[in-house]
């Protein structure tokens, strides 16, 4: 019997220390005319060799081809050390370290982790992760009404770069508390949000969101907007990239006073592509809103002989004390991809970090100009770009993306539907996996497509 | 003593050399944006990275390393095949916007995924994407929500909520701009009909249950609440926690249930991961079909072969939309899928079966060594409750003096003071996993436990005493907060 242990004569024993007759007898208490029979939609058991076969053989077809998509999750190295580390069955297999005594590695990571993020983004303090940068966006907003009490809005503006779904996913999460959702113009030649239409802005919204570099890989006005959005009574929350912020200004140094919270997607610190998940989000603020902020908190503090040691803190916010006045229903965080970052975060150190940046930067930056330099294709804007770029076609994208895809080349992003405004618009991005073959290989297969 | 905090090892220049691109560059980024400072990340060596992990590792009880009976949380054997697949290079290294032509191997686990969970929760549809049971009860009271309003009755926005259940139903009620009204237990645990009969009315918008409960019993009144909360006009949710119970024994969909979520981390054995990434799937009964969270896979017949495709909102136009991202926990859901099909249709009934015998025979050895079961009178489900009332008036040792002294004895401890209606309460599920020797020697512990709180009571509060720190002043944590090292914090060591 898969994953069960018992003997018949250990069954045969319990059951008589139990007093019963069969296995059955433990179901006394259903209704009789509730038990099924069979389960006619779940196939017969496999042995571990014939689901490997058949998993291999699936991960096989999904392989082998080369991606220039980035869009919110992006390909990087990941050390063999990380993932090595991660699914230890000590960190793996453990739960919510309820039990700090007995989770002090859980929570000595976490803390680790909350150093390393409250200095990247320039907050004061971060919990523990939320599921995903976009729910991270949700649970951001929903923080920023709780804590802007002077605020009456319930109207939070995003800036024209926002990720569409983060904005669909906050909708989703936070819509049923009346919280709206609106967007910045786009500037289309420069990529970045139009700023002249805050000036007639007389109704201030309870928060601002920028996200940088923005969904486009371009630069916001982070100082300007940080400064208005204060001004006129708003908070400021950021969604950032971890990545660019080892080269990038820190949200907490954003404008006069900065930005109050951070959040966003960590995925690039390690974690897989894996079709969209498991990732985490980042949530990081000012200590002043502490109270407000969602999700676990690791605090340091000290043992019964003085020594310091790591516990779960301000619960008084969460739903198991808290009920239906709770902070936010989330119960775990993504606590292994945490722990997966954090390693990350200590292999690369500031210097890997800033390394990988940059080079995911040179190589965009050269692929751009490899795409641009093929006739009917366009560099989209002319302001500078950062990590990912948009390039213009000269027909609908994904046709073209499809031809690519059957050359072995994930080509990038079609904005069509998101940025219908940009036209014939395609994101693309290069990371630092990415070697001057590969760019060459991409511009070579879009040629081949467009036949030029 | 713990290990040192990583920033601790940190010497400025050193670095893992091989984690990061050689070459130097330095791009073009414009002033304005140029971070000046250096952010707090440690410059230490690969080896250093290793040892110190490895090292706080090590200071954590896991399923791996120690028997971890906490209730409600199905603490089981995760397969490491379900880990290895998972990370397989095609797998993991797959971008979620890839095309489909290029995810059909990966999505074609989904669709089966989504019809296995059809078959053992008896839903008619199933949507994968909420990234943990919160997040799918979330999506699942949204749902009836939807339902309401798109049947014209906005003013249905109560939801109903047993004192037994998870601070999740009450706080996820609240997210979805719904008011919980919470409803008595009755003295054998099961919901208090009479109170339920007297909360429902023309603004139920549905009720969530947890069966089995949080007390560790099947509630035996369901098809009647089925028909009062029904008749109400109301629809009734499924609280996952506790499937293991009853898993290919019976479904949620027979019991009248709209909805349900699943807790994979829990039912199908993904890891817990020092808490989280967890994974939510929602099914749904015919009523709440057309408000699924997307996106969804559906699949067609082309030349006699499966396409896979994705659903979104343009072919589920009602829907609550998208909860993620992407797709959802895509990695923990094959890992899901692995273990299904490891398990297959007849060990389904056996994970429950095994569950249960494991419950009611360490139940049973408990009662008999003189710990007061919490429902005497009932029989246990995959879980049960004991009460250390007594202990705790005549002994002086409490729930919590309980719970840490089972670490000294190498357990992890039992789920403590919930649910809050029992006084000082364990709450403890072995799981099918566990060997019935393990579970004989956690009876030996207790009954050692007590022992030595007869003898020194002061000894039993003061555990533990062998975890790398004694028990923590969680007061001083709440109130001088240190949630972040900076140069110059005291040492950790």
């Amino acid at each position: 019997m898969p994953f069960i242990p018992h003997t018949e004569d250990e069954v045969e024993a319990m059951l008589g220390e139990i007093g019963a007759k069969s296995i059955d007898d433990l179901f006394d208490e259903i209704p009789r005319d509730l038990l099924i029979e069979d389960l006619t939609g779940v196939p017969d058991a496999l042995s571990e060799q014939e689901i490997s076969r058949l998993m291999r053989r699936r991960a096989a077809r999904d392989r082998g081809a080369l991606c220039f998509i980035g869009a919110g999750a992006y390909e990087h190295h990941i050390p063999a050390a990380v993932w090595d580390l991660t699914t230890r069955g000590e960190f793996y297999s453990a739960y919510t370290p309820y039990q700090a005594e007995a989770s002090q590695g859980t929570l000595q990571t976490i803390y680790e982790y909350q150093t390393m993020m409250t200095s990247l983004t320039g907050m004061d303090v971060s919990n523990a992760s939320l599921y995903d940068g976009a729910t991270s966006l949700a649970e951001a907003a929903l923080m920023s009404v709780r804590a802007n009490r002077k605020s009456k809005s319930r109207r939070v503006l995003l800036a024209a770069g926002v990720n569409h779904m983060y904005q669909k996913v906050a909708t989703a999460i936070a819509g049923s508390q009346d919280l709206t959702f609106e967007r910045l113009p786009l500037d289309t030649n420069t990529g970045s949000s139009d700023l002249s239409s805050l000036d007639g802005d007389s109704n201030a919204p309870v928060a601002v969101v920028i996200q940088q570099p923005s969904f486009l890989g371009t630069y916001e006005q982070v100082d300007k907007l940080t400064d208005w959005a204060h001004a006129n009574g708003a908070l400021v929350i950021a969604i950032v990239n971890p990545t660019t912020l080892s080269v990038l200004t820190a949200p907490g140094d954003w404008g006069e006073a900065g930005a109050d919270i951070a959040c966003g997607e960590g995925q690039p610190l390690g974690i897989p592509l894996s079709s969209g998940g498991p990732y985490f989000g980042i949530m990081a603020s000012k200590e002043a809103i502490v109270r407000q902020m969602p999700g676990r908190i690791v605090g340091r503090t000290t043992d019964l002989d003085g020594n310091p040691g790591f516990t779960l803190t301000l619960q008084a916010r969460e739903q198991h004390i808290r009920r239906s006045k709770a902070t936010s229903n989330i119960c775990t965080n993504q606590g292994l991809m945490v722990t997966a970052a954090t390693i990350y975060m200590s292999l690369l150190g500031p210097e890997g970090l800033r390394r990988v940046a940059l080079t995911s930067q040179q190589q965009t930056a050269k692929l751009v100009a490899l795409l641009a330099e093929i006739e009917g294709v366009d560099a989209a804007f002319s302001a500078p770009h950062f990590h990912e770029a948009v390039v213009r076609l000269d027909r609908p994208v994904g046709p073209v993306l499809e031809a690519l895809a059957e050359r072995g080349v994930l080509g990038g992003h079609d904005l069509s539907k998101s940025f219908p405004e940009l036209g014939n618009a395609l994101l693309v991005c290069a990371t630092e996996t990415k070697t001057d073959e590969d760019l060459e290989a991409y511009a070579g297969a879009l040629r081949d497509v467009l036949g030029t | 003593m713990g290990e040192q905090l990583i920033f601790e090892r940190s010497r400025p220049g050193r670095r893992a050399y091989a984690q990061a691109p050689l070459g130097e560059n330095c791009g073009d980024i414009p002033a304005e944006f140029r971070r000046e400072d250096k952010p707090i990340l440690p410059e230490v060596s690969e080896l250093q990275v290793v040892r110190h992990y490895t090292r706080l590792s090590q200071e954590n009880f896991s399923i791996d390393t120690h028997f971890y009976p906490l209730g409600s949380c199905t603490m089981k054997y995760n397969p490491r095949v379900c880990n290895s697949m998972a990370l397989l290079p095609g797998f993991a290294g797959r971008h979620p916007l890839g095309p489909e032509t290029h995810g059909q191997g990966f999505m074609s686990c989904m669709y089966e995924l989504q019809e296995m969970l059809m078959s053992v929760t008896g839903m008619k549809a199933v949507s994968l994407t909420p990234m943990a049971g919160a997040q799918g009860e979330l999506a699942g009271v949204a749902m009836i929500r939807a339902y309401h309003l798109a049947n014209g009755h906005a003013e249905r926005d109560e939801i109903i909520v047993p004192d037994a259940a998870h601070g999740t139903n009450p706080a996820t009620a609240t997210m979805c701009g719904c008011k919980a009204i919470e409803i008595p237990t009755d003295a054998d645990g099961d919901v208090d009909l009479q109170a339920l009969k007297a909360a429902v009315g023309p603004n139920t918008a549905g009720i969530m249950l947890t069966n089995p409960s949080t007390l560790g019993i099947f509630e035996r009144n369901i098809m009647q609440i089925e028909k009062i909360v029904h008749d109400a006009g109301g629809l009734l949710y499924y609280d996952g926690a506790n499937l293991n119970a009853i898993l290919g024994k019976v479904r949620p969909g027979d019991m009248g249930f709209d909805v349900i979520h699943l807790n994979l981390h829990k039912t199908f054995s993904t890891p817990h991961g020092g808490g989280g990434p967890g994974s939510g799937a929602v099914g749904v009964g015919e009523r709440l079909k057309p408000f699924l969270p997307v996106p969804v896979v559906g699949k067609t017949e082309e030349d006699g072969k499966g396409r896979f495709h994705w659903l979104t909102e343009e072919e589920i136009p009602q829907s609550i939309g998208h909860l993620s991202g992407f797709m959802g926990n895509a990695g923990v859901l094959l890992r899901a899928y692995v273990y299904m099909r490891l398990v297959g249709k007849d060990g389904m009934k056996r994970i429950a079966e095994f569950a249960t015998l494991n419950a009611n025979y360490l139940e049973k050895r408990l009662k008999d060594v003189g710990f007061e079961i919490a429902f005497p009178t009932r029989r246990a489900s995959h879980e049960f409750i004991i009460t250390l009332k007594n202990e705790a008036r005549t002994l002086h040792v409490n729930a919590m003096d309980f719970a840490k002294a089972l670490l000294d004895k190498g357990f992890h401890a039992p789920t403590t003071y919930f649910p809050l209606l029992v006084p000082e309460c364990l709450l403890i599920e072995p799981t099918e996993s566990e060997t019935k020797e393990t579970v004989d020697r956690f009876v030996e512990a207790m009954v050692e436990i007590r022992e030595e709180a007869k003898v020194d009571a002061e000894k039993v509060k003061g555990a533990p005493y062998t975890t790398p720190v004694r028990r923590l002043d969680d007061v001083k944590a709440a109130r001088q907060l240190d949630l972040a090292w900076r140069p110059g914090s005291p040492e950790a060591s």
